[in-house]
């Protein structure tokens, strides 16, 4: 296979299980490159798990994970990941810049500080995020929406080919959320983008690709999406409205 | 006061004791720093009692078998290493019961401590000694340790600022970027561990865990970054140190007590004074 044609993530026959909990069954999975795919389903469905076993940082029961053609620890340089930040300190004393610098680990030896370029990458991935005029300012002083935005940019800082960014919409307004899907669709022109979301139907004009994790996954192409697949995911009945425009639909509980 | 100020410049012991304050703000400074982030405090205080099982031995081994070359001190450096290991593999690797090996290691610590101290001939008074130590006895030997300490946190400190900072932040996103997340936090437990090690053998168990967590505690409350609250901590930690010795120094108040109470009124004072503020404000 070609470098162009490798998949991106290429999942096969996987399974995962929590102290013998299952949290994830027989999953098979092929994004190629420069897809844009939204990982939706209920909480507790196992989309943190999935782009964890992706990353390597789980290792799954049984089964098979290719990023990019390799494993995922040796695909980590060329990986960018955004966790949820709930799962930080607020009050840890560092600022946007040390923060957003830290995408940039790991680039050289052991030892040490971070190069001009370092520097230089961190000030664009901020201003892409429109907080480079905050790069001063502490973490702790941030509002949930800036720190999202923050650890987005700390990703692009790693300059990678692939971005998993896990429920970057939460806690954004309505404004936050246009720009930040105006920001994945330019990003998504250059890298591939895998991004977990609690809700599926503001996002698709941007996205080419659903995948449902409930245990199980399965993978559409956003114009495949009806109202039988949502109820499908959520277990619960779901009303699909339809706006203008193909494939763009939001759904709600009925 | 007026006393200290005038004893000082003639009694070695009062400039030693000076010394062992500002020295022990170096280290305290930086290693409280990283524990209070990584809110790791709780480890600290496990190792420091921990140690006293160490000193026991070795102060038994040293009485009863005649072996005048084994120090207390080599005794607590092997028990601090042995406990910062012990309780760094547990909470990497079995995150949900670390509290309780800590606590079990900070327990029998102490009473073997206590058991070789009851074991070993005309030592039993000096338990005491090692649980709030004594500033005003410290030995040029000791402040020669000290500073080799002070050393070897700085050079670390500052070499691997930027990966302790990554792993005290975010250990997860340290080690996709591929940090070895284990190596630093196990050098980052052995590092306290030396410090309080060092520190108990010269100010005592309590005044460490007073030092490492009082000063960081208010600089926290002022500080953006994480050099800018090292400093600020270790200059608090100085000016506590210092005002401890020369405020007890005239109506003979045991130093470390002293110390500590200072320190932990102002750290009172400023939270409660932040805590108002803020509320004021929303």
């Amino acid at each position: 296979m070609d470098e162009q044609n490798t998949p991106a993530v290429f999942v096969k026959d996987l399974w995962f299980a929590y102290n013998g909990y299952p949290a994830l069954e027989n999953v098979n999975l092929s994004i190629p490159q420069g897809d844009f795919v939204s990982v939706v389903g209920p909480n507790g469905g196992g989309k943190t798990t999935l782009l964890k076993v992706i990353l390597g940082l789980l290792r799954p029961t049984r089964g098979e994970v290719r990023v990019m053609g390799t494993t995922p620890e040796q695909a980590r340089p060329r990986i960018g990941y955004m966790p949820q930040h709930t799962q930080l300190d607020p009050l840890f004393p560092a600022t946007l810049m040390d923060v957003a610098l830290m995408g940039r680990l790991g680039r050289r030896g052991l030892f040490g500080g971070y190069s001009r370029e370092d520097k230089n990458v961190v000030s664009e991935a901020l201003k892409q995020v429109g907080l480079y005029e905050l790069r001063k300012k502490s973490f702790s002083a941030l509002s949930g929406g800036q720190r999202q935005r923050l650890l987005i940019a700390r990703a692009l800082a790693c300059e990678p080919e692939l971005l998993l960014l896990d429920e970057p919409a939460a806690n954004l307004d309505a404004v936050m959320e246009t720009d930040l899907y105006e920001l994945l669709r330019r990003l998504n022109e250059r890298l591939t983008i895998m991004m977990v979301s609690h809700d599926l139907g503001f996002v698709s004009r941007i996205i080419k690709s659903v995948i449902c994790v409930k245990r199980k996954v399965l993978m559409h192409p956003t114009t495949e999406i009806t109202g039988e697949i949502i109820n499908d995911i959520y277990g619960t009945p779901m009303r699909m409205i339809r706006h203008n425009g193909e494939g763009d639909f939001s759904c709600s509980n009925l | 006061m007026q006393q200290f100020i005038t004893d000082v410049q003639i009694y070695p012991f009062l400039q030693h004791a000076l010394l062992t304050g500002i020295l022990a703000s170096v280290a305290c400074g930086i290693i409280g720093t990283y524990v209070v982030v990584r809110r790791i405090s709780y480890i600290a205080d496990g190792i420091a009692h921990a140690v006293l099982g160490g000193m026991g031995a070795a102060l038994y081994i040293q009485k009863v078998h005649q072996m005048p070359g084994v120090l207390p001190i080599h005794g607590a450096i092997v028990t601090a290493i042995f406990a910062a290991i012990i309780i760094g593999l547990v909470s990497l690797w079995a995150k949900q019961r670390e509290d309780n090996v800590i606590s079990a290691i900070w327990a029998v610590g102490m009473a073997a401590g206590i058991i070789f101290i009851s074991r070993t001939p005309g030592y039993s008074e000096d338990l005491m000694s090692y649980l709030f130590g004594n500033i005003l006895l410290v030995s040029s030997t000791d402040l020669w340790t000290l500073a080799g300490l002070d050393f070897v946190i700085l050079v670390i400190g500052v070499l691997f600022y930027n990966q302790f900072l990554a792993v005290c932040f975010d250990d997860e996103f340290a080690r996709l970027r591929g940090l070895n997340v284990e190596f630093f936090y196990l050098l980052l437990l052995c590092l306290t561990a030396l410090t309080v090690v060092v520190l108990s053998t010269v100010v005592g168990i309590v005044m460490v865990i007073a030092l490492l967590t009082l000063p960081i505690g208010i600089a926290a409350l002022y500080s953006a970054t994480l050099w800018r609250m090292m400093i600020l901590s270790a200059i608090l930690c100085a000016a506590f140190t210092t005002s401890g010795l020369a405020l007890s120094y005239g109506p003979d108040y045991p130093a470390g007590a002293a110390t500590i109470i200072i320190a932990g009124a102002a750290y009172l004072a400023t939270t409660t004074l932040k805590w108002v503020s803020t509320r004021g404000r929303s």
